[in-house]
């Protein structure tokens, strides 16, 4: 197996030690197949015991380990070391989110913004005694939305989020736009009002790092183009 | 760094451990029942590993082709090799179906049939078209959705937060003491009942579908009680796991029709299970390729893969269903399996065994049923035994979802008719105790070098294939990790986000319950399900059709195999095993 003497630059922070964030220089061989998470393992077991991230699934669906690598978000587990050209190689937390230490990021305001579009099924009607009927064309409508991972990698790639942030940011957006367009839900209005809003939908300009950022390449802006469609259509 | 004392005294009606789809479905009921509950799960919410399974959630609906409930009773107790108690599975079976409609109604996106109804795709071991599932993200969107749903009931989430010691006295479970990852510290919760829900152990393998969190803290907790486990011998190694990552690739892809192919291209399951192929249970398939390696009919430079070939699919089917399969492939190994077959190996995937209890999910301490009062388990985490000795795809879904269901039912009952026991004096003493040695020892030991050769040590010797000799090997190199073990100091000396000493917590734990794989593998002389002896490889009903119970006492390993299992006779005798 081929192997690469490595060098990576890891944005640093503990807040029991550090005023503010500086980069750390690590130098070690590795496996050139290597992914980013590989790295960082690396690292932590064998060097610096101190170093703090988040994974757990390595298989792309868990959400943890979305980060910062050479400028674009991208998840560790599933990204290969060989992506990357630049050396060194620079790594940092997902931006836009306060640092709790190293890279690892405070996501309480993401979930919070989550909570704000209500975020599960609303049903007026009574539920049937089996399942309720949704042909595979409506499926289709909301497949792609309820792949999100929740990782935050998109929300953190938004100017309009950095610009302001109490947008509520594509992943909150889209988690309404999910709802919205599923044909058993009552609770459209209800969550168009809280989307209708400065802070909501209209502060999506369409800017597409959202989709770029993406790990799931949902077409994030596209769906959130509707959702303004549908909210248009509701005031009218 | 001195932890003198708690940071913070939580007393709730119910904690649950572990926010997967055991922990979420108990807690979603229990807060529906006006009761306050709180989670904690040392990732966030959606991060659970149920979150990875892909292909399916089991329920005879009958929407795609005639089923039954009947039918789905037998292949689960056939699947289990007749260690499954068949009250247990009756008794799912029915309420899977409720289970289903269930999650429909809170907005679980379900793939559809033409007709609107939810789609179902056949899995190993099953006679029917039972996976009800969403493209290949089946355990995703429950996952999401019951997060969703907790979150709407109130549900209380302490995220990050790992368990430390449980707190039981006199048979009666008063709580638990957990570690704040993020802000360092201990926090006592005093509870009226607990919910061990925090499912498998498959990081104690090297390779291994198991996310990094899988590190069955909670049966090294409940062994530290002087608790019993069981049926711990039966590991699930998962026939698809992806060529040296272990990464899962779904059974879904062999329920699509995906074949196996063996280093000359041949599909080799011809020989071990004529009639069902690819769509064998999972023991008998992974036995299959480690055969036709071991024999030299792998493939590549070492001949020690197999191949899951999807190509005959196409590509418009794959991308339908499949997504995440091919993306799997394409993302780790730079194969796209629409254009070649994807390298795959079997891979530790699921434990059928784990902590004993009863129908009502409450956890017992001994053969006789003996209940531990307040504490209870769901999930892959709890040995019902629903599984027996092999477990079929999809069942796990449904298992986390509906008993914990049942979890949150009982616990909610329970809740109603007691107070909270008395605390028991010097709760800290034991997480205290365990973080002072990581923190101020004076050992050189690492961590991940212990856990790397235990991990090591597992997949080459309690694998697929067991014999007495390997595992003699094995036990004694767990005993010597243990006493190296004692020795382990950490880097990390903070509060804050200390991974190091959630490590090296982890490592301790997988090494205890390990010892605990081993023993009862090497005392179980045949081979049944998950658990193949090459120096007894036959079933013997006469001596073996009885679970297993472990304790670590002071003198090692105590087994006890005098817990029958519950079978119908008159409905369900045990036949030979044949696909």
């Amino acid at each position: 197996m081929a192997k690469e003497n490595l060098k990576v630059k890891i944005l640093r922070y503990n807040p029991e030690n550090d005023k503010k964030p500086h980069w750390q220089l690590f130098q070690l061989e590795v496996d050139s197949e290597f992914t980013i998470l590989d790295v960082l393992n690396e690292i932590h077991w064998k060097i610096d015991g101190t170093l703090a991230y988040r994974r757990s699934c390595r298989s792309a669906i868990c959400g943890s380990c979305a980060m910062k690598v050479n400028g674009r978000n991208v998840l560790a587990c599933e990204t290969p070391l060989a992506a990357f050209k630049r050396r060194p190689l620079k790594i940092e937390p997902l931006p836009g989110f306060p640092i709790i230490k190293d890279l690892a990021v405070d996501l309480d305001g993401f979930f919070e913004k989550l909570k704000r579009v209500k975020p599960y099924l609303i049903l007026d009607k009574p539920v049937p005694e089996k399942e309720f009927l949704q042909n595979p064309e409506e499926f289709e409508q909301i497949r792609e939305a309820a792949m999100c991972i929740l990782c935050g990698a998109c929300t953190s790639s938004c100017p309009s989020l950095w610009a302001n942030e109490d947008y509520l940011g594509p992943a909150a957006l889209l988690k309404a736009y999910r709802f919205v367009f599923d044909t058993r839900d009552d609770g459209a209005d209800e969550r168009i009002d809280i989307v209708n809003d400065k802070n909501g939908i209209w502060r999506c300009h369409t800017i597409f790092n959202c989709m770029e950022a993406c790990p799931k390449q949902i077409k994030i802006t596209e769906y959130l183009s509707r959702l303004k469609v549908k909210t248009v259509e509701n005031s009218i | 760094m001195k932890i003198e004392e708690a940071k913070r005294f939580h007393k709730i009606d119910a904690v649950v451990v572990g926010a997967g789809l055991a922990g979420l479905r108990a807690a979603l009921e229990i807060a529906k029942n006006g009761h306050q509950v709180a989670v904690i799960t040392k990732v966030y919410p959606t991060r659970s590993h149920s979150g990875a399974a892909q292909g399916g959630i089991a329920a005879a609906l009958g929407n795609t082709s005639e089923d039954s409930e009947a039918s789905h009773v037998f292949d689960t107790i056939k699947g289990s090799d007749y260690l499954g108690d068949q009250d247990i599975i009756e008794f799912f079976v029915d309420e899977a179906i409720k289970t289903t409609y269930e999650f429909e109604h809170m907005g679980v996106p379900f793939s559809r049939t033409a007709d609107g109804r939810i789609d179902q795709r056949p899995f190993g071991g099953h006679s029917a078209p039972r996976a009800c599932f969403s493209a290949d993200i089946t355990g995703h969107v429950l996952l999401h959705t019951l997060y969703e749903q907790c979150l709407k009931h109130n549900v209380h989430f302490f995220s990050e937060f790992q368990m430390f010691s449980l707190l039981i006295q006199d048979d009666i479970c008063r709580g638990l003491v957990a570690w704040d990852i993020r802000n360092g510290g201990l926090h006592i919760f005093h509870a009226r009942t607990v919910l061990l829900a925090s499912g498998g152990y498959g990081r104690a393998f090297k390779i291994s579908s198991n996310a990094h969190a899988n590190t069955g803290d909670h049966l090294a907790l409940v062994l530290e009680q002087g608790l019993p486990l069981e049926d711990m011998e039966f590991v699930q190694f998962h026939p698809t796991g992806l060529y040296k990552h272990g990464i899962l690739l779904s059974e879904a892809a062999r329920g699509e029709g995906a074949y196996l192919l063996n280093g000359k291209g041949e599909r080799f399951m011809e020989k071990y299970a004529k009639a069902k192929m690819e769509l064998a249970p999972r023991d008998v398939i992974s036995r299959a390729e480690q055969q036709e390696i071991n024999e030299g009919r792998g493939a590549g430079k070492d001949k020690d893969y197999v191949y899951l070939d999807l190509r005959h699919l196409g590509k418009a089917k794959i991308m339908e269903r499949l997504p995440q399969v091919r993306e799997l492939g394409v993302k780790y190994l730079q194969v796209d399996s629409i254009k070649e077959p994807v390298p795959i190996q079997p891979t530790a995937h699921y434990s059928m065994g784990g902590i004993p209890a009863n129908i009502r999910t409450e956890v017992i301490k001994d053969a006789k049923g003996t209940v531990v009062a307040g504490l209870y388990t769901a999930g892959e985490a709890s040995c019902l035994s629903l599984h027996g000795a092999n477990r079929l795809g999809t069942n796990s879904l449904q298992d986390a979802a509906t008993f914990g269901r049942v979890a949150g039912h009982h616990m909610s009952a329970y809740i109603g008719s007691h107070g909270y026991e008395k605390m028991i004096d010097n709760p800290l003493d034991l997480a205290q105790k365990k973080i002072a040695a990581f923190m101020e020892g004076k050992g050189t030991e690492k961590h991940a070098v212990i856990r790397d050769e235990l991990q090591e040590g597992m997949t080459k010797y309690v694998a697929v294939f067991r014999t007495e000799q390997d595992m003699l090997k094995l036990k004694k190199i767990i005993k010597d990790l243990q006493e190296r073990f004692k020795q382990v100091t950490i880097q990390d000396k903070g509060g804050v986000f200390n991974l190091d000493l959630i490590e090296a917590f982890e490592v301790g734990n997988l090494l205890a319950f390990s010892e605990v794989i081993v023993e009862g593998a090497l005392a179980r002389k045949e081979s049944r399900g998950a658990h193949f002896r090459t120096d007894f490889p036959v079933r013997d009903d006469k001596s073996w059709l009885c679970h297993t119970l472990a304790w670590v006492t002071d003198k090692g390993v105590k087994l006890d195999f005098s817990r029958g299992v519950t079978i119908f006779m008159d409905k369900y005798p045990p036949q030979e095993r044949k696909y």
